[in-house]
Order: structure tokens, then sequence, then C-alpha cells
């Protein structure tokens, strides 16, 4: 286990290189959920308004 | 036969509809192929003869370089398509494409530096492969840093569809004067994907995770493609269904 | 329209007017028969307003001294020091003129609605954008390439050889850096403030010709035969004289919508 997690010594490169990765994988599917979110939001505020328009 | 298949691409109900029943049908594999790969990669592969367990970043920083890539081509695909057709959702599928690529862009200049230190001694050499990757990143946002300054979508869509042609014929280019320009390169044996120089218990792990993200950015892609396939629609009225559904 | 002398008078009059009152009588004055004409007059216009306006024609060389003398006060005034950081000093100086002069080459021109009768002329607006990308050239390039020995002779370079194979290497590697420059500033058209996003724009798609150029002037300085980067400079001049204008044309029309 502690060889695992030493990386045969790389410990220092090695994770935080998966770290980052894993960063923008997560950052990636935050981001495009709300990016998604925010244009249904906006959708409906716009049929709102043209609702209240008629 | 072919015909319609393309025109109803076309169609953004039918996209958006597509691309919502789609997204779970790529998300779950890539998550399941990327632990797969994440298992064999850091646990089951044996350490390399020369760089001992410190080239499993390979595994992170190949598919990122992958995408980096691959997203770059899409974009441009889509935003000639969407030039050449006129077709709005092909330029929303380019819009989407930019920060994924552009994230990943970054993931793989980082793991490549963390790979390099320990490596070469160096967290930056300007060997011909990292420079290209960060005027790939460049790239990308000179086509985000277009694309928010023009407030008119259309224009926006069209203007940077014409940048992404432009500078996708540039990538090679580019590519080659760096390259030339270089004369130090290093071409560690296992970086050479698709020439399988390594055992199968080090390749497999990395097809895997090359595959993964592949599907990973398909889902993403989907995902924000139903957001501007929606920007793009003003006053249609499938919307009204799908935004009240 | 006045029949009296060359064609390009009443033309640019009619332009001059119509930076004063609106644009009008430019599609009549665009009349000529082949787009080979049309091209030609339209690089006069270019040619003789610059002249007007000397003093803007100026500043892109200003700059590139400027520039070029930053470096021997941020590095050291040693002639062997400044020899070698040479090509990049003379490149990066006249990358960053060429970039300044693009706002005034088309800005002016959207502004007043030139460009707009460009368009609609039913004139080739490809060979429009490449008699504008020539005269970019002439008024930017073709000066900085002369500029250049002298700005090399201040930073430790004397031989006549070098100096000559210089003025070469500057000379045609402006060439792409103005092509690329016209299709960044025909996308940036209706943009404010747009400098910043110019350069990044046109900085990662110009590096093939910086690499290919700055590599020539330093073979040039060691009195190598610089041969073959120039030949890849001369390439990438081709390569974009046939696609640079067809791409500015269409980003014209985008940003004219």
């Amino acid at each position: 286990m502690r060889a695992f997690f030493d990386m045969g010594g790389y410990a220092a490169f090695v994770w935080p290189a998966y770290a980052v990765t894993l960063v923008v994988v997560v950052l990636n599917i935050v981001w495009a959920r709300r990016a998604l979110a925010r244009s249904l939001a906006e959708a409906r505020r716009r049929l709102q308004m043209q609702g209240e328009a008629r | 036969m072919a015909w319609t298949w393309f025109h109803r691409l076309a169609s953004p109900p039918h996209v958006y509809a597509l691309a919502a029943r789609l997204t779970p049908w790529f998300a779950w594999p890539a998550a399941l192929l990327i632990a797969a790969g994440l298992w064999g990669g850091l646990v089951l592969a044996p350490p390399d003869y020369q760089q001992g367990d410190g080239f499993r970043i390979l595994y992170v920083h190949a598919p990122s370089a992958w995408m980096s890539l691959m997203v770059y081509t899409t974009m441009a695909v889509a935003a000639a398509v969407g030039l050449i057709w006129r077709m709005k959702v092909a330029h929303a599928v380019a819009a989407s494409c930019a920060p994924i690529g552009a994230s990943f862009t970054f993931a793989a200049l980082v793991t490549g530096a963390l790979w390099g230190e320990p490596m070469w001694g160096t967290y930056w050499e300007w060997d011909p492969r990292m420079t290209s990757e960060l005027v790939l990143l460049f790239l990308y946002l000179g086509y985000m840093g277009l694309r928010a300054g023009i407030e008119d979508t259309q224009r926006a869509d069209r203007a940077s569809a014409l940048l992404a042609v432009v500078g996708v014929v540039n990538v090679p280019i580019i590519h080659y004067s760096v390259t030339w320009w270089n004369s130090l390169h290093q071409a560690p044996s296992v970086m050479r994907i698709g020439k399988p120089s390594m055992p199968a218990a080090m390749l497999a792990p990395l097809l895997l995770m090359l595959l993964g993200f592949t599907l990973l950015f398909v889902a993403l892609l989907l995902v924000r493609l139903r957001g501007e396939v929606l920007a793009r629609e003003r006053a249609a009225s499938w919307i009204r269904e799908v935004v009240s559904g | 329209m006045s029949n009296t002398g060359s064609p390009v008078t009443p033309l640019v009059a009619m332009v001059d007017s119509a930076r004063l009152g609106g644009p009008h009588g430019l599609a009549e004055a665009m009349q000529p028969a082949s787009a080979l004409e049309a091209a030609r007059l339209a690089l006069l216009r270019d040619l003789q307003l610059a002249f007007r306006k000397r003093g803007q024609l100026l500043q892109p060389l200003a700059f590139f001294v400027m520039v070029a003398l930053l470096f021997p006060l941020a590095v050291s005034p040693e002639p062997a020091r400044l020899r070698e950081l040479a090509p990049a000093v003379l490149w990066i100086g006249a990358l960053l003129a060429s970039l300044l002069a693009l706002e005034f080459l088309f800005r002016d021109d959207a502004y007043d609605g030139t460009l707009e009768q460009y368009a609609l002329s039913g004139q080739s607006l490809t060979s429009l954008m490449f008699a504008k990308t020539l005269a970019h050239w002439l008024l930017t390039g073709v000066p900085l390439a002369l500029m250049a020995p002298v700005v090399a002779m201040s930073l430790g370079v004397v031989a006549a050889p070098a100096l000559a194979g210089i003025v070469l290497a500057v000379g045609v590697g402006t060439v792409p850096l103005s092509l690329i420059g016209s299709i960044g500033a025909a996308l940036t058209l209706g943009i404010k403030r747009s400098g910043t996003l110019l350069s990044l724009l046109t900085l990662p798609l110009s590096l093939p010709a910086l690499i290919f150029g700055a590599r020539a002037t330093q073979l040039a300085i060691h009195g190598a035969p610089l041969l073959a980067p120039l030949e890849l400079l001369g390439a990438l001049a081709v390569l974009g004289i046939t696609l640079a204008p067809i791409a500015a044309a269409a980003a014209v029309r985008i940003s004219l919508e």
C-alpha cells in the first residue's frame, strides 16, 4: 500500500498530475451542467416575458 | 436515405431531444472505461524499466493531449459544416467544443510539465510537442475571445468558425515549424501512440483511458450542445415544451 | 465623374468626400471592367491616402526602433551579446510593428463605409483584399525591411552581406505577417478596442514566419547561407498569397453582415 502511494519515489509528480486531470474532468462536468441550466433558465425567462407581452 | 438523417441533424428540436437521450449512453461507459484504465494504469501495469513508476503520468497526459487535438479538429469540422451549409446546430457544436478543448489542453501542459521534471530534469523544455500544445491553447483562447467579443450570435458563430478553419490549416504548419526549430526533440518511445513498443499490460490501460476520455468528450459535448441549441432558438415553439417539461 | 487626369484622382476625391459626408458614388467609381483594374485602383487609393497621413505611416517604424532600443538597455551594450539577440529583437519588433499598422489599414475603411462599398461593388472582394494587404506590406513590411539593417547595425551587426541578408529575410518574412494580419483585422472589424484580441489571434498564426525569419536572420548574421529558411519563408508567403485574401474576403463579408 505504501509503495502504491510512494510511486517509486515519483509521488510528488504523479499524484499532482492525476489530481490536476481529475479536477479538469470534474470542472468540465460541473461547467457543462451549469451552462445547460443557465440556458434553460434563460429560455424560461424569455418565454415568460413573451407571455407577459401578450 | 442518408440525406434525411443529415437533415434531421440540422433540426434543433430533434438534436436537443437526441442529445438528451444519448448522454447517459456515453457518460456511463466513459466512467467505466476511465475507472478500468486508472486501475490498470496505476495498479496492474508494471513499472517502466527506465522511468519506474513515474511513467504512470502517461495515463493522464496522453488522453489530455489526445483530447486537445481531437476536440480542436471536431470544432474545426463543425465550424466548416456550419459555414458551408449554414447550419446553426453545427455552430452550436463548435461553440460547445471550445471550453472542453481548452481545459484539456491546459491539463496536457501541466501533466507534461510534471512528467518532464523528474524525467528530463526540467519542467519546461520547449520541445516541439509541448510548444505546439501551448500554441494550441492560445488558438483556443483566441477562438473563445473572438466569440466573446462579438455580440450578435450569428456573426460570432460565423467569424469564429472562419477562425477555427484558418487555425486548423495552420496547426500542421505551426507544428512543422516548431519541430524544425527544435533539434532537442526527444521522443520517449512510451509516447508513440499506435506503435506499441510497450508490453500489453502497459498499453491496454492507455487504450482504455483514450477511449474513455473520448466518450467523456462526447457526453460533455452533448450536454453543452443542448444549451447552445436552446440559446440559438429564440422564439421557437418547441422550447415551450422543453422548458416546462 | 470627372474625365480629366488619371482615373485614380476622381476615385480618391470621391472617397475623400465620403469621409466628410457619407459614402456615395464609390460603387460607380468601381466600374472598371476587370477585377485586376479594381484591385489596382484600390491599391493606389490606399497608398495615396496613407501618404496624406505620413505621420501615421511612420508610427510603426518608430515603434520598431523603440523596441530595438529597449533591448540593449534592458540587457547589456556588449556587441557580441547584442549580435546574439539581434534576430529576436528584429523579428519581435517587426511583428509588433506590423500588428500596430493593421489597425489603421482596415479600421478607417470600415468606419466610413468604404469596405461595404467594396463588398457591394460586384468586384471580386478577394482581389480587393489582396490589394489592401499588398498596400499594408508596401507601407509596413518594406519600410521595416529597409530599417532593419540600420537597427541591426546598432546591435553590432556590421558585415554588408549580413545586412543584405537581413533586408531579404525581413522583406520576405513580413509578407505572411501582412497576410495573416489581414485575416485577423477583417475578423475583428466590428469589435471595439480589439487591439489585444487582434494580437491574440494573429501571433500564434504568425509563429512559423517568426521561426523561419529569425533563423534566416541568425544565419545571415553568422555569414552562413540562409537559403533553407528563406525558401520556407517564401513557401509560407506563396501559400498565404493564395489562401489569405480568400479568407480575408470571407471575414469581411461576415463582419459586415
